[in-house]
Parts: structure tokens; sequence; C-alpha cells
């Protein structure tokens, strides 16, 4: 259990892929749409599976470009099935999120003979065959594992684009019609965010894979908004945890035997069932009377 | 087409076990599903259908084979579990709903692949079935395991038929059930067993993930076609019925086709053919009630233009004047005149347009409900007679002959609206 090259590079790329996943968690969180996050995280399959198919490989920009469509579209038939059919919220989400997933598995089974894409690996993805995926190129220089370029350049976006539309993304948040008032597109900022979700997803899906991009889109910022709730904290504490989920989890499931990233996410719900039972409300007769908050606020 | 007489005269007997379990299963789900769906709690269930996973695969390790008591009882341990997390942390934290089940499910979805991973790094032999429960197989259901699999689902559909009325209220009004002395928080106790169950037994056939569609979409699609609990719950079974025996129709004809997902993809065609074509709120019938709304405002206020004309003293306008009147409106105005010309409410000849006598009374109503509509704004809302103008375009086309009535009774027949115009009326019951 020492801390050799491929341990630090895994580690390296889980908490990569944690913080970006954590940073737009946040704002997924803030505007109560953690569902509509793991709705795109399933809905991309079919655009992954044909940009797969289009280009022939799984590392292609149609592959992200494909994904990155269909995580534009299942947020609009979200909308379009909500506003226009008047479905209530929860079951447009399930119904969307649901055939997107079952056309993309049909996808796959049809494209079968061409398509290498094994729905296993995208579902939940294996991060630990990331140093044996190098990244060489044509002249024969090696640069290091691929994947890892993959999540830095996902975190150098992700990053750059909360930093760059901080203001928007937060009062769009917080209050959209003050923020539609004043001028700020909330509909094109929301697609953006969305876009940005499912670009993360697509360039994550094949270490992490797509239900464990869900948890840590909304496991550590959940874990961090029962701490705070003042949104740098709340950035700063997801960061944070997405930091030590990747060196906690990589360690425990080195020494297991098992699935990383799944393992990552268990370190991940360990923490947020551990902040809830800390912050949350006990009865009154289980608290003591040594508790900090006044007897009248329950 | 002799595959599909071969298939739905169900000689072979394997079909049918598997359209038996597939309809089994449906319509438990179907069932339980759509008062989820009512309760507006659709999402719960695929929190539960992710958080089986460790449960199953505990159950694997205890029974060291796919043993399906073993696995159900586990799914269920582990499903029951995570139904308590979510509603405990609703109650005790700030968290907002739809990030509880989000985490609930990644987090148990983690734990589960955790340990699938160790087990199938075991090496036990056994655990390749473990997969079908991710994805689903419906044709993979055994004979043996249909007994299971189809006595809970008939024993899900028996408990919410025969507490039909106690579930009802859990859904609609539980304040109001506890009030008269139902035991609420049993009621929806024993409702989450139920969910549970559904969801154990259902992925077998069709996986976590499109779990919530069997849930979710039946009742969601049949929803837009009736407002009664009763024929609702009937049709969202059907839909799940129709669905299921299509999607393994489909399988069979092309083998390498999975039919979990095809029985996703034909529910939700259902759902959107409802959404389209529904009489009661479609896509079509809304359309069409709107434009039927817009042409008979613009009718409407083309009466009132000829009428306020009339009151001008000018017997007729020409149809330069009407269309300077609606400058963008071309197309309208043509179809109104015609349609108003085919009621015999409008003459028209060479020198322009004017009201035949039944026009002339319909206009007068027109603007006298706008004029009286003004006055009650004026009076007994106060509002200042230059705000009044706005909401009196709207009403004009909405009051009825009743509201009318009553109020010229409330306003004591006015003559004047507070624009100073005369309030119009037939000559004989002035």
């Amino acid at each position: 259990m020492t801390l050799d090259t491929n341990a630090f590079l895994i580690i390296l790329t889980g908490a990569l892929i944690a913080i970006s996943c954590g940073f737009l968690g946040v704002f997924l969180l803030l505007r109560k749409m953690s569902m509509t996050g793991d709705a795109i995280s399933h809905a991309v399959l079919p655009g992954i599976v044909i940009g797969f198919f289009v280009s022939g490989s799984q590392r292609s920009l149609e592959v992200i470009i494909g994904a990155g469509l269909l995580g534009i579209l299942s947020t609009l038939m979200i909308d379009a099935l909500r506003k226009k059919a008047k479905v209530q919220l929860d079951a447009s989400i399930g119904i969307t999120f649901t055939l997107l997933f079952a056309i993309g598995i049909i996808l796959i089974n049809l494209f079968a003979y061409k398509v290498d894409l094994d729905q296993e690996c995208v579902l939940y993805g294996e991060i630990a065959y990331l140093p044996i995926d190098l990244w060489i190129t044509p002249s024969g220089i090696n640069l290091g594992p691929r994947i890892t370029w993959l999540a830095g350049l996902n975190f150098f976006l992700v990053t750059g684009f909360v930093y760059l539309l901080f203001k928007e993304l937060s009062l769009t948040s917080f209050d959209e019609h003050f923020s539609s008032a004043i001028g700020i597109p909330a509909k094109g900022v929301n697609l953006a965010l969305m876009s940005m979700v499912s670009y993360t997803t697509v360039s994550s899906f094949e270490s992490v894979g797509a239900i464990l991009v869900v948890a840590l889109l909304v496991v550590p910022p959940s874990t961090a908004y029962l701490w705070t709730k003042s949104l740098i904290p709340l950035l700063r504490l997801t960061g944070a945890l997405g930091i030590l989920i990747a060196i906690l989890g990589y360690y425990l499931a080195y020494w297991i035997d098992s699935s990383i990233a799944g393992m990552m996410v268990a370190v991940a719900g360990a923490f947020f069932f551990g902040s809830a039972l800390i912050k949350g409300n006990w009865p009154l007769r289980l608290r003591g009377t040594s508790g900090t908050s006044p007897a009248f606020d329950s | 087409m002799e595959d599909f007489l071969y298939f739905f005269t169900f000689q072979d007997p394997s079909i049918t076990w598997v359209v038996m379990g597939i309809t089994l299963l449906g319509i438990g789900s179907a069932y339980v599903g759509t008062f989820s769906f009512l309760d507006k709690k659709a999402l719960l269930g695929d929190a539960i259908s992710h958080a089986v996973l460790p449960g199953i695969c505990l159950g694997f390790v205890l029974a060291g084979e796919k043993d399906p008591r073993y696995i159900v009882t586990g799914a269920f341990l582990s499903g029951a579990l995570a139904t308590f997390l979510s509603s405990w942390l609703k109650q005790n934290t700030k968290l907002s709903e739809d990030s509880i089940i989000a985490s609930i499910l990644s987090v148990f979805f983690g734990i589960g692949i955790v340990a699938l991973t160790a087990i199938q790094k075991s090496g036990n032999p056994e655990v390749a079935g473990l997969n079908s429960f991710i994805f689903g197989n419906a044709i993979g259901i055994a004979e043996a395991d249909l007994f299971l699999y189809g006595g809970l689902s008939l024993a899900i559909m028996l408990v919410l038929s025969l507490f039909l009325k106690e579930f009802r209220l859990m859904v609609f009004d539980p304040g109001f059930g506890k009030a008269i002395g139902f035991p609420m928080k049993g009621i929806r106790f024993v409702f989450n067993v139920l969910l549970i169950l559904a969801v154990v037994i259902g992925i077998q056939a069709i996986g976590v993930v499109l779990m919530a569609a069997l849930l979710i979409t039946p009742g969601a699609a049949a929803r837009f076609w009736t407002d009664r609990l009763q024929p609702l719950l009937l049709l969202a079974a059907f839909f799940s019925i129709l669905s299921g025996i299509l999607g393994t129709y489909i399988s069979f004809v092309l083998p390498q086709m999975p039919t979990g997902p095809w029985v996703v993809v034909f529910l939700s065609l259902i759902a959107l053919l409802s959404f389209i074509f529904s009489p009661k709120s479609g896509l079509i019938r809304r359309f069409l009630a709107r434009r039927s709304y817009l042409n008979k405002t613009h009718r409407d206020h083309l009466m009132k233009a000829l009428f306020k004309a009339k009151e001008a003293k000018r017997e007729l306008l020409t149809l330069e004047e009407i269309r300077a009147l609606y400058p963008f409106h071309k197309k309208e105005i043509e179809h109104s005149l015609q349609v108003l010309t085919k009621q015999g409410l409008v003459l028209q000849d060479p020198q322009g347009v004017r009201l035949s006598p039944q026009g002339t009374s319909d206009a007068m109503r027109i603007v006298r409900l706008h004029r009286l509509w003004e006055v009650y704004l004026n009076e007994s809302m106060n509002i200042a007679p230059d705000h009044v103008h706005e909401s009196a375009e709207q009403m004009e086309h909405l009051l009825t002959p009743e509201l009318e009535a009553l109020l010229e009774q409330r306003l004591n027949y006015p003559t004047l609206d507070p624009h100073q115009e005369t309030i119009p009326r037939e000559s004989h019951d002035a």
C-alpha cells in the first residue's frame, strides 16, 4: 500500500474527475436539478453509441459531440414534457432518461458487429486500467495516461466555465426571474450548464462510468451542503471532499481488491451519511441538554 | 407473418411463460407505479431499483449461488433500507428531495458495484447471472422463478385492489385520512413494502436502470386519458401488458435484440401517442381549442369594429378600412369575414361590409359586455378608468349570459361606461 506512480496517477485522475463533477453538481443542487444530472448521464448513451458508430473509435470528437447533443436533447425533452404535456417534473425525468437509455442499449445491440462498446463499461467503467492506456504521439513520445489528460482537460474547462460564468451561474441558480430581469439569458446559462454536465459525463464514462459520474455530481455537493449554505465555502468543501474521496477510495479498493470507482462512491456515501447523522435533526431527548440549538427552533 | 402467427398463437410453451411473466410483472409495477406517480414520488422507485444491487450481491454471497429466495430477500432488505434512509433524510436534513434521491441512488449503486466486482474477482462460476440484474433478462426467467415472481406480483395486485380506498386516501389527502381515523403511517409503510417488492421482482426482467420506466410511464400515459383512479389503474396495466408483449415479440423475431429496452421504447411510444392524441388534454386537442378560441376573438373584434362604425353613424366599412384596422392579420380577416358571412351575421356588397340585423344584435352584446365589465371594474373594484380597457378586452369573449345578467343587476343597469360611452341594449329591454 504505497504511493507509486500508478497509484498517484489513478488518485490524481479520480480527484480531477471528482472536483469537476462536484463543481457542476453544486449548481445542479442549488437549482434542485440533481435528478436532471442523473437523467443526462443516462441519456447520453445513444449519443456515445452513434458517435462511436460514425467515427469507429471510442475516443473521438464525434462521441463527445453526440453525447453533448443528447444531453441537451434530454433537457429539452424533460422541459417539453413538463411544460407542453403538463407531466409533473419527476415523471418527465423518469420517462426521458429511461427512453433514451433504452434506445442506447438497442443501438449497442444493433451495431454490435461494429461497435465494440461494452454496456457495462459505459455504466461503471474501470479506472484501474488507466496506467496501461497511454497517449503516445506519432513520433513515439510517451506522454502518460490518456485518461488523465482527458480528466485534466475536463477539469480545466469546468473550472474555467465556473470561473467565467460565476456571476451568471449563481444568480440564475438563486433567482431565475431576477436574473432574467437584469438581462442574463437564464435559459442559455442553463443549457450551457447542461452541456458541461453532458461533456463531463462523456469524458469520465470510460474511467468511472455513467452511474458513478452521477454519484460524484450529487453526493459531495449534498454532503457539503449539510455543513454550509454559502456558495464559495460550498465549492471549496466539495473540492476538498473530491480529493479525499479519491485517496480513500483508491486505498480501500486496493485493500479489498474491488472496483476503485465504486469504492470512491462508497466513501462519498460514508461521508454523506456521516454528515447527515451529525447535522441531522435528532429528537430532543437524544440530543441531550448540551445542544447548541435552542429548544424552540424545532 | 409466420413468426407473427407462431408467436401470438402461443404454441411454444416457453413463449407462453415469458409472456405470462412479463404480463404479471408489468401489471404489478404499473399498479404500484401509478400510485407513486400520483403521489408525486415517481423517482423513489428509481432510487429503490438502483439500491437493491448491494442486497442482491449479499444474497448471492450468503447463498453461494443464484438462489431466487435469498436474492429477493437481500434485494428487499436493501431496498427497504434505502427507502427508510430517504424518508429519514427528508425529515431531518435541509436537503431537497431530488438530491436525496440522487444521492441514495448513486451511493447504493456504487456500493453494489464494489460488491459485484469483489464477487466477480472471487471467481465463482455462478456469477455470470448476476449481471442480468443490471440490464435485465426477460427471456432468462426460469419457470421455477416465475412462480415466485408471479406469485409476489399477484399478491401486490391483490393488496392494492383490496385496500384501494386506503391507498387512494394516502395519495390524495393523507391529512383527511388521518383526521377520520385511518392509520396513515401504517398505510404508507405497506405501500412502500409493495413498491419495493414490485421493484425487486421487476428488475429481473428489465434491469436496474430501466425499472423506473415500468413504474412511471404507464401511469403517466394513462393519465392523459382519464381523471378517475380505477380506469387509470386498468389503463396503465393495459399499456404495460401491451408493450410487454410487443417487446417480447421484437426480441423473438430479432434474437439479438434485448427485451427490456424494447418494452420501454413501446411504453414511451404509447405515452407519446397519448400526449399527442388524447381527447382530454392532448397536443392536437389543445391546439384546436386554442385556434378556435383565437378565431372567435378575431371575429368578435371585427363585429365590434362594424358596430362602432354604426355608432358613429356609418352603415358600412370598406374592405380597405377593415384591413387598415388589423394590418398584420390579412389572412385572419379574410377567414373571419368568410365565416361571418356564412353565418349570416355580416353582409358583403361591392361598397363594403355591413352588419345584418342578427349581427347587429350579436355585436351589440359584445360591446355591451365590454363596457359593463369596465363599469364593474371601475365601480366595484375601484380601478381607474384608464386601466380597465385591457381586462375588458379579454372578458368580452368570456362572459356568459348568466354573468351578464348578474352584472346588469349588480350595477343597476348602467347607461354609461367610465369613458362616457353608451352601453348599448336592445330597444325592447331598455
